[in-house]
């Protein structure tokens, strides 16, 4: 039953035909100069993302990485359109293809999003419907976009959910959210965000609600559906074991910008910003002597920063000085190729 | 299910034992006596004494429990000293009025109330939502009679001016007596509708309009308000981004991911006002001269009518007690967590 599905893209019905072809050097998704403001009426302006820009290539895994309150979710969902409308400011372009989803209409916007533009949530609790079967969540999707009856929707749909490895699919299309396990769940989302094959999939956070041994399998999972698929990814995570294990390049997000972004293989070899690398100093390891302290990075994120071209982590950074309060600091280029780091005092390549 | 079902009912056996001695005993407790009220000014202490013992009103309160409860057992709920009519068949005429004015009342309330609860929540915060809370606040704060006086004014017995032409409506009654309408169930709609007399139907639709308007206006509020909370609540749930992210249709995302989440709080409050609208509408009913049960009880409760009283309270329990399991089955329906397997 399961060797009728075929994953390469263009197999099923020919659908893919409609879409542009894949230029490998393109880039799938271009973020520029992004710009996210909360306000309440009345109340003070408050920056979530500052001017964040990065871009993903076809079939390329990109990873956003920082603490909670860094931006991060906030940057994914305004690229995908949903944030509220009301009391939110979003500036800046998010290119998909080259037409940019933040001026684009309504109806152009949700014909793309779930087809070629997917994302799998945080809490997949709480981002599923508790009233509704699950068959019916994932087969929605699917003929909201390809030309479906009910009963082929339903087949594509009990395929995607063993694939997705939820054991004995047919019963669990029947069945409601809270029938499923957590990891289930999880499983579930990531099988509605995959129904349609879409060309960029984003993922936010998408093992923090699941224990240890279910994040791995999920984390495993995603990663042999998008290779499988062509998908290109974005992976929104505070875990840097999820990054090292995923992503081909990283974005390390502080206060709503990107302080430092570098291929995966140079930002774990040479960390430049001091963040970043006192995010990597942070992690507990194996090979360090027995009673040893965690270095912790001192203090927490603010949200009283004062909003300059200063650097943001001033404040925790013990090699801060005057100059990194005044400078004009941008994302510059440091080092290997397509490293850049936003900090007066990097660290020395060789430190790490 | 069905074993949810008769535990339910089978619970309902102590509360109504416990509610018809507090009920025996709350009556009692009234000041006055039955039979002065019954025989008037004019009462002799040899006729009120006469009369207290035709009634058993001389003995000992539990004898007259016992007594009572053994003729309630074998299904006699005795008859009004005031009427001589029997309490069950007084009832079984007029609560039909009753039920028909209520559910005239819910559905103005719910056809209107949920849709404008909706609208004031997809607009939170601008001025159609301002005007509808506004709005619901005044259905809550204009006394019932009022609001009867003033559409039974304009739309039944009608202004002097250009505005006469809006009074199309009877002002009073369940269905001109000139209709010579077959009854069979006393649901004078029904009836009309199982008789093939649909113009006497029609009739009494149209003498429904206004005391369902009037008596729904307070539940209508209660319900523009809690869909409005309700759908606020659920727009800002994940799983309605989940299903924005899947590229669905507006319209389809509120049909199927939000109402039908929204709709469990309104569900009980619908549930409630459905119990309370049964119980009777003495001053809708008053107004526009509606024979159901709440004009009666009133006339009851000042005639002193023990048997009359006592009978219906322990009815309006019943069908309280029925509408809340009604109402417990529904949120079963509408949400799959808290189906009984």
């Amino acid at each position: 039953m399961s060797e009728t599905v075929t994953l390469e893209p263009g197999g099923r019905r020919g659908r893919r035909a409609t879409r542009e072809p894949v230029d490998r050097h393109q880039a799938l998704l271009e973020v520029k100069n992004l710009n996210v403001t909360f306000q309440r009426r009345g109340g003070r302006a408050t920056r979530a993302v500052d001017g964040v820009s990065f871009s993903v290539k076809p079939g390329e895994v990109v990873g956003i990485v920082g603490e909670s309150g860094s931006g991060k979710s906030v940057t994914s969902l305004a690229v995908m359109g949903l944030l509220p409308s009301r009391g939110v400011q979003v500036s800046g372009e998010a290119l998909y293809r080259g037409r940019n989803l933040l001026t684009m209409g309504n109806q152009e916007l949700s014909s793309l999003r779930g087809r070629d533009l997917a994302m799998v949530f945080q809490d997949p609790m709480s981002s599923l419907n508790p009233v509704i079967p699950v068959g019916l969540q994932v087969t929605e999707v699917l003929r909201r976009h390809e030309d479906l009856t009910r009963q082929q929707a339903r087949d594509e749909a009990e395929d995607l959910l063993r694939r997705c490895g939820i054991p004995d699919p047919r019963r669990r299309l029947g069945e409601y959210p809270h029938q499923l396990s957590g990891g289930m769940r999880q499983r579930a989302l990531i099988a509605i965000a995959l129904a349609c094959k879409p060309a960029l999939l984003i993922c936010d956070e998408p093992t923090t609600a699941l224990d240890v041994t279910i994040q791995a399998q999920v984390l495993e999972l995603l990663k042999e559906l998008v290779s499988e698929l062509g998908t290109a990814m974005v992976m929104i995570t505070h875990d840097l074991g999820v990054v090292a294990g995923l992503c081909d390049f990283v974005n390390v997000m502080y206060a709503g910008r990107v302080v430092e972004s570098a291929d995966r293989r140079e930002l774990f070899a040479h960390p430049r910003h001091r963040y970043t690398h006192g995010l990597l100093n942070s992690i507990p390891r194996l090979d360090s002597p027995r009673g040893e302290a965690l270095r912790p990075i001192p203090g927490t994120p603010r949200d009283t920063i004062a909003w300059s071209k200063a650097c943001a982590f001033a404040p925790r950074c013990q090699f801060a000085d005057d100059d990194c309060v005044v400078d004009d600091l941008e994302l510059a280029p440091l080092g290997a190729a397509g490293h850049r780091v936003r900090c007066v005092h990097p660290a020395p390549e060789e430190d790490k | 299910m069905l074993r949810f079902v008769v535990r339910r009912l089978l619970l309902l056996v102590p509360v109504l034992f416990g509610l018809s001695v507090l009920l025996f005993a709350w009556l009692r407790a009234l000041p006055g006596d039955p039979a002065r009220t019954l025989l008037g000014d004019k009462a002799t202490p040899e006729g009120i004494a006469q009369l207290n013992a035709f009634y058993g009103f001389d003995k000992p309160l539990v004898t007259q429990y016992l007594s009572y409860t053994a003729r309630l057992l074998h299904g006699d709920f005795g008859s009004s000293p005031r009427t001589g009519q029997p309490v069950l068949g007084t009832f079984l005429e007029r609560f039909p009025a009753t039920v028909e004015l209520a559910l005239a009342a819910l559905l103005f309330a719910i056809v209107f109330g949920i849709p404008l609860g909706y609208v004031a929540a997809r607009r939170a915060g601008g001025w159609v939502d301002r005007l509808f809370v506004a709005g619901s606040l005044l259905g809550v704060v204009i006394p019932v009679f009022v609001l009867a006086y003033l559409l039974k004014i304009v739309f039944a017995v009608g202004i002097p001016g250009p505005l006469h032409a809006l009074a199309f409506l009877p002002s009073s009654g369940r269905q001109d007596p000139r209709i010579d309408a077959t009854h069979i169930t006393n649901f004078y709609v029904l009836d009309g509708l199982l008789t093939r007399e649909f113009d006497a139907s029609w009739n009494a639709v149209t003498h429904l309009i206004l005391p369902a308007v009037a008596l729904g206006s307070i539940p209508l509020a209660i319900i523009v308000r809690m869909t409005r909370a309700s759908v606020i609540d659920v727009l800002n749930e994940d799983y309605v981004r989940t299903a924005q992210a899947k590229g669905l249709s507006r319209s389809l995302i509120t049909r199927r991911h939000v109402l039908r989440n929204a709709m469990l709080p309104v569900t009980t409050t619908i549930g409630l006002q459905t119990g309370l609208l049964l119980s009777g509408a003495v001053l809708t009913e008053s107004v526009f001269a509606f024979n159901g049960i709440g004009s009666y009880l009133f006339d009851a409760i000042s005639g002193l009518d023990y048997a009359v009283l006592q009978g219906f309270i322990l009815f309006i329990a019943v069908i309280y007690a029925l509408v809340n399991l009604v109402v417990d089955l529904l949120y079963g329906v509408i949400d799959p967590r808290l189906r009984t397997s």
